[in-house]
């Protein structure tokens, strides 16, 4: 697990120093919750109601840009080739890589989610089941993520095809956490521990497959 | 006599140009190998091939007796590679970088502490990397280099963008790394400065070893 923590560490460190995420992504969160916020404001309870799918939607479009920034710092000073020549195992590589990414996340998903009963005037019905699905879902954008980032970067193509790679894979996920959140936030009756379930389920499965799949492409690259 | 490399045919195509071209060549444990040639002449795709970095599309490679097409992790985990680009993390310390790369090569902070020492950057060790000159960048690379004690050494250009006394520091490494039973292999075009270390001196042109000599004197006789 040594190997695990130090590419974490690594990663928060460089965040911590750059402050890229923090300045940029966490902004551009806050912004798209805000124009959503504006675009729906005619009917209060509209957006109310949709605030669980517009809280997920803005999390994925926050994803991308966090997922390019943690490829973009391996493949600055090409690091990637170093990590490569590292000969530390590739699950352990890609376990790091995504625990810094989920860490990340769930700090823009904190304020994100202080914004949307500031700006939605949503409430918490069952905080237990919003966190837990936050948690769930983050895994599996961040693992999926960090999979897709590093087979951009095998596959030798722009980091624009990212989204396009990314997004299909992650609309089941998109599809299960909003549904948790419509009855974490009681906007709409449906059974949220179900879909909770169905979320890690999805993070398990990304997990796994990302850990063998990355580790083929951090030795084949 | 123990082989650190043993390359047959080997052909690297590098978008269908042959980088290498059926190259053979066969190199002892504990040697210095100097790899002379002018640019594009395959020298920096060999030692690619020789770290486990550039695919083999026909012949065969073995690196310490590891297969570099099917035991790439282990070759990977074996060899040191000193390339043009730095390899290091911009935004953090000369210290924070190589203590992650000894982390993830299971090696202690004493490897860290010795490696600064031996590069002269102990002052500087606290210094985010891109704030250093080209100098101390190369310097940190080397440690970087040091800091993972591989059993092969891939040295591209070492001496480039170094004052006098980081070339004596390249040339104690080099040293340092024979006396602890590691091969060494530089690419370099400073060949007054390297040509009296090495114990065989090749010649690469069009992706082959056009000449091969075993020199006496080197570091390795040393």
């Amino acid at each position: 697990m040594r190997e695990v923590w130090a590419v974490a560490r690594k990663d928060l460190r460089i965040e911590w120093r750059s402050k890229v995420v923090a300045s940029q992504v966490l902004p551009f969160a806050v912004i798209v919750l805000v124009l959503f916020g504006l675009a729906l404001d005619a009917d209060r309870s509209t957006l109310r109601s949709f605030t669980p799918g517009l809280f997920w939607v803005t999390v994925l479009f926050v994803a991308i840009l966090t997922i390019q920034r943690s490829v973009s710092i391996e493949t600055a000073s090409s690091a990637f080739e170093a990590l490569r020549l590292s000969g530390a195992a590739g699950w352990k590589i890609f376990a790091g890589k995504a625990l810094a990414v989920a860490a990340q996340l769930l700090a823009i998903e904190a304020v994100m989610l202080l914004g949307v009963v500031v700006l939605y005037r949503s409430s918490f019905e069952d905080p237990v089941l919003v966190v837990t699905a936050a948690l769930a879902a983050t895994v599996a954008i961040a693992t999926a993520g960090s999979l897709y980032g590093v087979l951009a970067v095998g596959m030798g193509v722009r980091d624009t095809i990212l989204p396009m790679l990314l997004l299909p894979i992650l609309a089941p996920v998109l599809v299960a956490a909003t549904r948790a959140f419509d009855d974490g936030l009681s906007t709409a009756a449906v059974n949220g521990w179900a879909w909770c379930s169905l979320l890690a389920c999805f993070a398990l499965l990304y997990a796994i497959i990302g850990g063998v799949a990355y580790a083929v492409v951090l030795e084949d690259a | 006599m123990d082989l650190a490399v043993e390359v047959d045919q080997a052909v690297v195509l590098l978008d269908r140009f042959p980088a290498l071209a059926q190259l053979d060549l066969t190199l002892p444990v504990g040697s210095v190998s100097l790899i002379q040639g002018p640019n594009g002449a395959g020298k920096t795709t060999l030692l690619r091939l020789l770290a486990g970095l550039a695919t083999l599309d026909s012949g065969s490679a073995r690196v310490l007796g590891f297969d570099v097409a099917t035991q790439r992790r282990q070759v990977r985990a074996s060899v040191g590679m000193l390339s043009p680009d730095a390899m290091l993390y911009e935004d953090l310390s000369i210290d924070e970088n190589l203590s992650f790369w000894a982390a993830l090569g299971g090696h202690g902070t004493d490897a860290v502490g010795a490696a600064l020492e031996r590069v002269a950057m102990t002052g500087a060790a606290d210094q985010p990397v891109r704030s250093l000159s080209t100098g101390q960048r190369r310097r940190a690379a080397l440690a970087a280099v040091a800091v993972r004690r591989p059993r092969l050494w891939l040295l591209d250009e070492p001496h480039a963008g170094l004052d006098q006394a980081g070339r004596t520091i390249v040339d104690d490494l080099i040293g340092d790394a024979i006396r602890a039973g590691a091969t060494v292999i530089v690419a370099s075009h400073e060949l007054d400065r390297v040509r009296p270390l090495a114990t065989h001196v090749l010649t690469v042109a069009g992706g082959v070893v056009h000449r091969s000599e075993v020199r006496e004197g080197g570091s390795a006789h040393a």
